[in-house]
């Protein structure tokens, strides 16, 4: 209840300052930017594993070059969602995508869709650094080769790794194993082995939370400048990252029905600046400020 | 300094003797426990392996391992080159034929089918077959390859492969089944195919165990007899035709020279036996360098 005394609070709040505070509780629909490139219109996305819902009713762009945090508490379906982007759920037996998500106009579950090429051009990192048991050059080799890469391959993963802010760290000892570099030089060659197939987007499933706080700034300081090329999308438990890092914010909550199956909701979804600061949800302002979640 | 006023609270002492004897004693006689089995099970394995050197090293000699075996079996002297000759054949053919397969079909079983109907039954044909008698797989290819087309080395190397092909399926399909998940995952988010994930990055994680799963299945094949007394019968001189006319192998004649009372053949089951076990030894050691070199290569 004190959730509800401190909404009301919060309103009142708004009410003093309503200039600053219009836009923010107009919907996604209404996100008054014409020059937005859109990279993936989803409506109505829901995921299911065989009857059982876990995640519905999300609806929202992803811009191009933008940062994109998905935040919300454990188990609401942030990572299950996140897959959806490029569809490595389609390894869960039993995984099903409802709704519709369109990747630059094309739906990414029609029929025709070569899922490999999906994911060619929606690369992914993953909560734990996971290099495969190959050296340094051949992990971000590994990319441009499966893909038939013509050209110069040294030069090709020299970039990647610098791209990746890896490469003075491993210049010296490319032929050496993945596995001899630390827990976040191991995340930072993931990420260039990622960037080395050129993606349009970059999805990033808790890429820090393996890690200590000097290597998420320097991954967060990374993210901010692969910006300028590609479009990230972030899943994080950590709310100050998102806050630091991402342009928009995606609120997931956990609805827990009347049979206690529980299923994960979009609640709010927002520039996020005004996400922190002024949210139009109780539940995104209960989480944010720690009451729950 | 109220602490010392009021005395020091008791602190439960990191000691181990306030521990209690009674785990320390647990901890040893487990310790005991398990250096027994140790010892006791590699009583047979030393003794087996001392006593085979022990009786066949004087029959080892350059002689031994490419003269032809005498025509009386009663009758001393040496020779065992037509059974090195064809153990290594037989087994070799037998290997070519089992190991790709094998591999190929635990690939099928986890990568393909993991749960389809076709998949379990073929995985359960797989453990059937693991229990089948050698002398059964013997007399399998005895009534469908030799009464057609007569004893060869290539008839007992079929026998052998049927009995290493579920070894090989089951062995691969558990190894593949063992790499992390991860891999695959990192594999597929880079645009990668089913295919050529399996190639590139889930066979040559698996590889070392599925060597190992390999080598056991020669092994025990190298060893076997019973499938090889009516597929390739016997000879005394070296055949070199796989396909056509009997053969024999170490394993063979091991069988035959041990059932005579005679010195002479003693002896060169003795030596047989010896030559096999280093054969077998030998294989091992070569196929850990290359899994170990295939491994580097992948993992650096």
């Amino acid at each position: 209840m004190s959730v509800v005394d401190d909404r009301s609070q919060a309103m009142d709040d708004l009410d003093v300052t309503p200039a600053n505070v219009a836009p923010v509780t107009e919907g996604v629909e209404e996100q008054p930017d014409p020059a937005r490139e859109v990279v993936f219109e989803i409506r109505d996305a829901s995921v299911r594993y065989g009857s059982n819902l876990a995640v519905d009713d999300v609806s929202f762009d992803v811009g191009a070059r933008e940062i994109t945090a998905i935040i919300g508490p454990s188990g609401c379906g942030k990572s299950t969602f996140l897959r959806c982007l490029n569809r490595m759920n389609d390894f869960i037996p039993g995984a099903k995508v409802g709704g519709t998500i369109s990747y630059h106009g094309e739906g990414l579950y029609d029929s025709k869709v070569d899922a490999a090429e999906v994911r060619r051009r929606i690369g992914m990192v993953f909560q734990k650094p996971n290099p495969f048991p190959k050296s340094i050059f051949d992990n971000v080799a590994y990319g441009p080769r499966i893909n038939r890469f013509k050209g110069n391959l040294s030069d090709h993963v020299e970039q990647a790794l610098t791209r990746a802010a890896l490469w003075d760290e491993v210049k010296d000892k490319l032929k050496k194993s993945a596995y001899a570099l630390s827990g976040g030089q191991q995340q930072r060659l993931c990420i260039a082995r990622t960037l080395a197939v050129e993606p349009d987007v970059v999805l990033m499933d808790e890429p820090c939370s393996a890690l200590d706080p000097i290597a998420t700034s320097r991954i967060e300081d990374l993210m901010v400048q692969l910006k300028r090329d590609f479009t990230i999308v972030i899943v994080t438990h950590n709310m100050q990252q998102a806050a630091r890092v991402s342009d928009m914010t995606a609120f997931f909550t956990t609805d827990v029905a009347e049979d206690s199956s529980r299923v994960g909701r979009l609640v709010e979804f927002d520039r996020t600046h005004n996400i922190f600061t002024s949210p139009s949800d109780q539940r995104t302002e209960g989480y944010i400020t720690g009451r729950f979640g | 300094m109220s602490v010392v006023g009021m005395g020091a609270p008791s602190r439960p002492s990191i000691t181990r003797s306030n521990a209690g004897g009674w785990r320390s004693a647990k901890s040893a006689i487990a310790t005991g426990l398990i250096i027994a089995s140790l010892v006791i099970a590699m009583i047979p394995l030393v003794l087996i392996v001392g006593y085979v050197i022990v009786r066949g090293i004087d029959s080892i000699s350059w002689t031994f391992l490419t003269e032809d075996i005498p025509i009386l079996t009663r009758s001393d002297g040496p020779g065992m080159g037509p059974a090195v000759v064809g153990t290594l054949m037989i087994t070799g053919a037998a290997t070519v034929m089992a190991v790709p397969l094998g591999v190929l079909g635990g690939i099928y079983l986890n990568e393909y089918s993991a749960r389809t109907v076709l998949g379990r039954f073929v995985r359960f044909l797989a453990e059937v077959m693991t229990g089948v008698p050698s002398i059964v797989m013997g007399l399998f290819i005895y009534s469908i390859w030799v009464l057609r087309f007569g004893v060869s080395g290539f008839a007992g190397a079929l026998a052998l492969g049927c009995l290493m092909l579920p070894v090989v399926i089951r062995t691969t399909e558990e190894m593949l089944k063992l790499v992390d998940a991860d891999l695959r995952q990192s594999a597929y988010a880079l645009g990668g195919r089913k295919a050529g994930t399996i190639l590139r990055v889930v066979l040559p994680a698996a590889a070392p165990g599925i060597v190992s799963g390999a080598l056991l299945a020669v092994a025990r094949a190298a060893g076997e007899t019973a499938p090889l007394l009516f597929t390739i019968l016997t000879v005394n001189e070296t055949n070199t035709n796989l396909f056509h006319g009997p053969n024999t192998t170490l394993s063979v004649q091991i069988f035959r020279n041990a059932q005579q009372v005679f010195p002479g053949p003693q002896e060169r089951a003795w030596g047989a036996a010896l030559t096999l076990i280093a054969i077998v030894f030998v294989f091992t050691l070569l196929s850990r360098g290359l899994s170990a070199l295939f491994a580097r290569k992948h993992r650096v």
